[in-house]
């Protein structure tokens, strides 16, 4: 559905996207991640043909944005960052506005505003002006406006940024809705965000592409030391006894709490899961179990893996 | 040959000629919807109104003269005031991109903003045609001076127009764009005042290509093809303009 081709992207001297190819399959939901700066909004605005590229092709549907321009914007639902609005405007009309501009039929436009205010739970404020709205819905408003036409790409420069927590798993949940019939590039540098709502995931970082994944394989890929956690009711002395000869094993840190539990946590370099193995000698040893749990190495530590430095 | 509505594909000029209308209404939208717009219409009208009204029964004399004249001095602010905001705004506000990311080219949005602006300055000579009207009603009428003088404002009103949103092109600053575009339409009015500094050869330039000049030309009621054709090419070559500075999209 998009195909961008080693797309290189001067502002003067500065390389914002550095020779980036990638593709996005039609149905597919694709976040973008990256520290701020990293060439994430220059690389949609590429596809949305707002800046042209200085290098490399990008094409939607197989249309090129240099020569076919209009007819890939036909294609695009676009919510540039920040959400901007015509804030004078009341939201029903503003979403008409939107819709006779991106060529929905007259005839249509009200079946259209009807649906997408009904979808964006945006009812309740048609008749308002915008810039008396909350963040919240002037985001919703600017979702619906990038979906009035039914385009079979969306493309969304971070929705997120500036929601309150129960506004975020709303905006979400509703991208993951979209996302089902539509091709959606989002980005954002929230992470929990690309694991509830991407099937894959794009890291950029200095206009570069450093990952290129789904979430779990990204996760999987980038583990390195496993650490677990296990807490018994033995003394600390007697645990370190046992732990300590087992091979491959490091205890990095071992305390008996005033409750008479020594909580321990070892580490391995090696993929293996260490969590059976202790199982077992706290058995052997009759020791009582109260927690035995492993740290995931989450798209967090991925992130900072690949962008640090 | 017969043509339906139906027959043009989505493609066609005049579905483009739409979009540049629809666009066209929401900027009049915009205009009158906030009050600084009466405001400023209130302002147009009570200067005009004095102008117009003092000759008349101080000097007892049933002509537009004196308004006609004042008019291209007004414009010179109020012109610049009306258009500051067409395309500075936008970009403060981030709505730039919204716009010119719509299947919209960018000559359409130019197009459909200036004629926002011709629409909003007719609206303002519109409602001075109150003094033509009286006039006719009390004494004798000159119908082509009346005519050509409207014309060649409209026409003031277009070129200053789309003066003022190339300089509201160039900067995120309402303000900024205000001063530019001042200054770029003032130097262009004081052209044809300053031929006595001149040599001759030069006096004729300046005269030509000063914008007040070709609109004194058609009040005295002669609509000469050369005035019509500087006021379209001025249009013409600022828009040009407006076009080259959205193309480079800064941020």
């Amino acid at each position: 559905m998009i195909e961008v081709d080693h797309l290189v992207k001067l502002y003067g001297a500065e390389r914002a996207v550095n020779d980036i190819s990638f593709e996005v399959k039609q149905g597919e939901v694709l976040g973008f991640l990256g520290p701020n700066g990293a060439g994430k909004s220059t690389t949609m605005k590429t596809i949305t043909c707002y800046l042209p590229p200085t290098e490399g092709t990008v094409r939607v549907d197989g249309r090129d944005v240099r020569t076919d321009g209009l007819e890939v914007r036909r294609r695009i639902g676009y919510l540039p960052e920040h959400t901007p609005l015509y804030t004078d405007m009341v939201v029903r009309d503003y979403l008409a506005f939107m819709a006779r501009m991106r060529g929905v039929d007259p005839g249509d436009v009200r079946d259209r505003i009807r649906d997408m205010a009904a979808r964006c739970g945006l009812e309740s404020v048609l008749h308002k002006q915008i810039d008396t709205l909350s963040k919240g819905f002037r985001q919703r408003v600017g979702l619906a406006q990038a979906m009035i036409h039914n385009p079979p790409i969306l493309i969304l420069d971070e929705p997120t940024t500036g929601l309150d927590p129960n506004q975020i798993v709303e905006i979400r949940e509703l991208i993951r809705s979209i996302g089902q019939e539509k091709t959606v590039i989002l980005s954002t540098h929230i992470l929990p965000e690309v694991q509830a709502s991407c099937d894959r995931v794009l890291i950029i970082h200095r206009g570069n592409l450093v990952a290129d994944g789904t979430p779990g394989e990204l996760q999987a890929g980038y583990q390195g030391a496993q650490t677990v956690h296990i807490r018994v009711d033995a003394d600390a002395r007697a645990v370190w006894q046992v732990l300590a000869p087992l091979e491959g094993v490091e205890v990095a840190h071992q305390e008996q709490d005033a409750e008479g539990w020594t909580h321990c946590v070892v580490s391995t370099r090696e993929k293996a899961d260490l969590r059976p193995e202790l199982f077992r000698l706290a058995v052997e040893n009759g020791w009582t179990l109260a927690e035995l749990y492993r740290d995931e190495a989450d798209l967090e530590d991925v992130f900072r893996q690949l962008t640090s430095n | 040959m017969k043509l339906t509505w139906r027959t043009f594909s989505v493609n066609s000029p005049r579905t483009d000629m739409h979009l540049t209308w629809i666009l066209t209404k929401r900027e009049l939208g915009a205009y009158f919807d906030s009050p600084a717009a009466y405001v400023v219409l209130s302002v147009f009208l009570l200067f005009t109104g004095w102008f117009f009204a003092n000759p008349l029964f101080l000097e007892n004399t049933a002509s537009l003269r004196s308004v006609f004249d004042l008019i291209p001095f007004i414009y010179l602010f109020f012109v610049p005031a009306v258009t500051m905001s067409t395309f500075a705004e936008e970009r403060r506000a981030g709505t730039l991109e919204l716009l010119l990311t719509l299947p919209i080219r960018d000559w359409q949005v130019i197009a459909g903003k200036l004629l926002a602006v011709v629409i909003f300055l007719g609206v303002g000579l519109a409602a001075t045609l109150l003094y033509p009207l009286s006039l006719s009603l009390m004494g004798d009428l000159d119908l082509g001076q009346t005519v050509g003088g409207y014309a060649g404002l409209l026409l003031l009103g277009t070129t200053c127009g789309a003066i003022g949103m190339f300089a509201s092109s160039l900067t995120r600053n309402q303000i900024v764009a205000f001063i530019i575009g001042f200054g770029i339409i003032f130097v262009l009015f004081l052209l044809d005042k300053v031929t006595v500094f001149a040599p001759g050869w030069l006096a004729g330039v300046l005269e030509y290509l000063g914008t007040d000049f070709h609109a004194r030309n058609m009040m005295r009621g002669v609509i000469d093809s050369r005035d019509v054709l500087y006021y379209v090419s001025v249009t013409f070559f600022a828009t040009l303009l407006t076009a080259y500075s959205l193309s480079r999209r800064p941020e």
